[in-house]
């Protein structure tokens, strides 16, 4: 049975901070189309379009008929467990700092036998669920679970290592006027958050939710303008030190594509506040996040951001909007690599349109607030880099990866 | 089914000759080219031939990187007619034989000498293995990074369940090589291995202990292939090249490895010597861990499979007992020199049925098998290889 992981102990400033260290970097391009996949949560190996072999470790050529039509595909995740070890020792700098490593073989359901990490509450032999995640180096990693939930099943360390669980993590939340912040502050809250600091720009101003919003339990208002510079780098030498997650729920939205007058001004607020005020985020806390990716029990671990779906394709009709969405797409690719050194992952959430008074004229479906909340808790909760919540966000990421040329077309009509 | 249209033949008049080692070091600052020209000269010397009387090379090196062999003829000034590069570590040995055997009988050759060497230095074992191979860098270090160790664990693991092979069973072997590396002056290891300090050593991967592991090292082990008459017109006490088999990526379907390749085509082995395994005087196993020393007693016909545990039981492993092993101590005890451990067995061999034993000589030997067994590319070792040699015994 997992041992519950204990509150950490108020950080000890005279202690050194162990050293962000990555498990091994360098894959192949076969393999880093298994990343890709674990990158959305799915546990997917190559099938040979010829002969229907699974193959694995990830290659150029089945190895039952030398065909090169080798696709990654959602597989079968049931295995059995035939052999464990402990790695005591290991020249490699990130393991030696957290052996004892178990891990297993597994011989899969769907075929090939494969090397794992084994959780805590695995037994040998014994039947397995397979996921595939991120380990911190971005790299998918195949990990066996109990075929059951059992009881602190996500406190186990190895788990832990491929997840960014907000449990005893701080978390800053950018803005919480609005009804997706403050759904997302409160699943945070009931997930373990030890702190959830919450920012409000100009705070005088009162804001519906407000009095809710304040009795989530460890929620803190922090005053926070992501447009401001000086107000984004005063809170970050306030909490800096102690923010493990972020969760970016700032988005300036307004209709109209760029041949409506007059909307220069709207449109360099929705750069300011979707792009620049990432930007803003990303350099007053990112440095201090990506030195503490190994921090203990509450290590900087992930920096979330939600964004419209419209960043993979514009939708004319929040033509602007889109392409700050697109440009904050951009942006959370580079932020990913420059945090991985540290071990500190960045997830992407895009949904679709959510109702608030900007988006009366968009049909339904919409996106409640709820339903991102949850996106946010799972993606932390499973180490997942992309998530697309709501069937709209769902249709336009289906429509992406066939084909992003129809899609441009699509949302053109 | 491959080689039924065209069986393997038998060997006519390959000589086996000079077992050269360059004493290992735990750790040197020499490169693998200064321990691999030393064999050389070594061999050159003790043959009494010229360097350019070598017209053939086959070369087996971890750490040579950049030179391959054809770096290594411009860098020692040989002109050889035939070359070859084995990378193939702890088969090396046996491959090398077999196809310099073969150039020999073509004439392709004259002189042969195969080499297996490596440097050793102190960061080298770490570096070795960040780059060993693409499916390791994909598929296995990122689960813990335990190297070889991490994967024989995981194949230790399953032998002792399915089997039910004891940790004794392991510290048998173990202690047994120590025993006659007592008696090998170029041991790495020189103090005796009782059972209680194998049982008690510290674990390194479970199962696998310390001293389930072998010692990281630097050297150079070699020898000369040549045809008979060369080797009696030099006056080189030789063994004859009676059989081999070489088999890579065999069982791929095993869930994981319980078998080598030898399995595939140990009958071979004995029809083409006319032998069988009771024939066998000395055996040289690979033994990078002892699960697979256990292996090879099944797959080279020694007891069925499943039977190594009790096999090991009711045999004496030293080179005074009933069944002679790795009579230098294999690398578990003589240390592991990078692809030279994969030649360790051979020139051991052959000292031993030329009556030339810098270890304890076992009396009356003629007849030795010597196995090869290498490359973890991801979950298992994927070259195999043996040879039957003869000579004139002690």
């Amino acid at each position: 049975m997992t041992e519950p992981i204990a509150r950490p102990p108020k950080k000890d400033p005279q202690k050194v901070t162990r050293p962000p260290e990555l498990p091994p970097v360098q894959r192949s391009r076969a393999a880093l189309a298994m990343s890709a996949a674990a990158a959305r949560g799915v546990f997917a190996l190559q099938r040979c379009a010829a002969c229907g072999e699974i193959a694995y470790p990830p290659r150029d050529a089945c190895p039952k008929c030398l065909s090169q039509q080798l696709a990654f595909e959602p597989v079968a995740d049931g295995g059995e467990v035939i052999a464990e070890t402990i790695i005591r020792t290991s020249t490699d700098l990130y393991f030696r700092q957290r052996t004892p490593w178990r891990i297993g073989t597994v011989r899969l359901d769907c075929g090939p036998s494969v090397v794992a990490h084994l959780h805590g509450d695995v037994t040998a032999p014994s039947r397995v669920r397979m996921v595939s995640k991120l380990d911190k180096s971005g790299n998918a990693v195949l990990m066996a679970l109990p075929e059951r939930e059992t009881e602190n099943m996500a406190d186990d360390p190895e788990l832990r290592e491929l997840t960014a669980s907000p449990k005893f993590r701080r978390v800053l939340l950018t803005d919480g006027r609005g009804a997706v912040g403050q759904a997302v502050a409160a699943a945070l809250s009931k997930a373990g958050a030890s702190i959830v600091f919450v920012g409000i720009a100009e705070p005088w101003k009162p804001f519906p939710g407000q009095e809710q919003l304040a009795a989530i339990p460890n929620v803190q208002i922090m005053e926070l303008d992501l447009t401001d510079t000086i107000s984004v780098r005063e809170l970050s030498g306030e909490i800096g030190g102690k923010t493990d997650i972020i969760v970016n729920t700032a988005d300036h939205v307004r209709p109209g594509g760029l041949l409506a007058q007059g909307n220069l001004v709207t449109a360099r607020d929705s750069f300011d506040v979707n792009v620049f005020g990432l930007q803003r985020l990303a350099q007053a806390f990112g440095p201090g996040m990506r030195a503490r990716g190994a921090d203990g029990t509450n290590s900087a671990a992930a920096f979330v951001d939600i964004l419209p779906v419209y960043a993979l394709a514009n939708t004319p009709d929040f033509g602007f909007y889109s392409a700050s969405a697109a440009a904050r797409h951009s942006l959370l690719q580079c932020l990913r690599a420059e945090l991985r050194p540290g071990g500190v992952r960045v997830m992407s959430i895009f949904t679709g349109p959510v109702e608030d008074d900007w988006r009366q004229h968009v049909p339904p479906p919409k996106v409640s607030p709820g339903k991102i909340a949850e996106a946010v808790i799972a993606a932390l909760n499973g180490g997942i880099e992309e998530s697309f919540v709501g069937d709209v966000a769902k249709d336009i990421a289906a429509r992406f990866l066939d084909n992003p040329k129809v899609l441009e077309r699509e949302l053109g009509l | 089914m491959a080689g039924t249209g065209n069986p393997r033949r038998g060997y006519r008049d390959v000589a086996v000759a000079v077992p050269v080692t360059v004493p290992y070091e735990r750790y040197s600052i020499q490169p693998a080219h200064w321990w691999i020209a030393r064999a050389l000269k070594e061999l050159t010397e003790c043959a009494d031939i010229r360097p350019t009387d070598l017209d053939g090379l086959s070369v087996s090196s971890f750490t040579l990187v950049p030179d391959t062999a054809v770096g290594l003829t411009q860098h020692l000034g040989l002109t050889p007619r035939w070359l070859d590069n084995i990378p193939m570590g702890g088969a090396s040995a046996v491959v090398a034989l077999r196809r310099a055997a073969r150039a020999v009988e073509a004439g392709d050759a004259s002189i042969v000498a195969c080499v297996g060497g490596d440097a050793n230095h102190v960061d080298s074992f770490r570096k070795l293995l960040s780059s060993f191979s693409r499916f390791a860098q994909d598929a296995s270090y990122p689960y813990g990074y335990g190297g070889p160790n991490g994967s024989f664990a995981l194949l230790t693991d399953h032998y002792m369940r399915t089997y039910g092979a004891t940790r004794e069973d392991f510290g048998k072997i173990c202690v047994a090589q120590r025993a006659n590396a007592l008696t090998y002056p170029h041991a790495i290891m020189k103090t005796p291995l009782t059972l209680e300090a194998y049982l008690s050593a510290r674990e390194i991967a479970d199962p696998i202990h310390l001293f389930d592991c072998v010692m990281p090292c630097a050297g150079a082990e070699a020898f000369l292939v040549t045809t008979a008459d060369i080797a009696r017109d030099l006056g080189l006490p030789h063994a004859t090249l009676v059989s081999t088999i070489e088999r890579h990526n065999a069982f791929p379907d095993d869930p994981i490895q319980m078998r080598g390749g030898w399995a595939m085509d140990i009958d071979e082995l004995y029809a083409i010597a006319g032998l069988s395994p009771d024939d066998i005087d000395v055996l040289e196993t690979y033994d990078d861990y002892p699960v697979i020393v256990m292996m090879q007693f099944e797959d080279l016909g020694f007891c069925k499979k499943g039977e190594g545990p009790d096999f090991v039981r009711s045999h004496d492993l030293t080179s005074s007992g009933t069944f002679p092993q790795n009579t230098s101590g294999g690398q578990l005890s003589a240390g592991q020199a990078g692809a030279a451990g994969g030649y360790l067995g051979m020139v051991e061999a052959l000292r031993q049925i030329t009556g030339q034993s810098l270890s304890q000589q076992v009396q009356g030997v003629r007849t030795a098998l010597v196995s090869g067994f290498g490359m973890i590319n991801y979950d298992r070792g994927l070259c195999s290889g043996a040879a039957v040699l003869q000579g004139d015994g002690a």
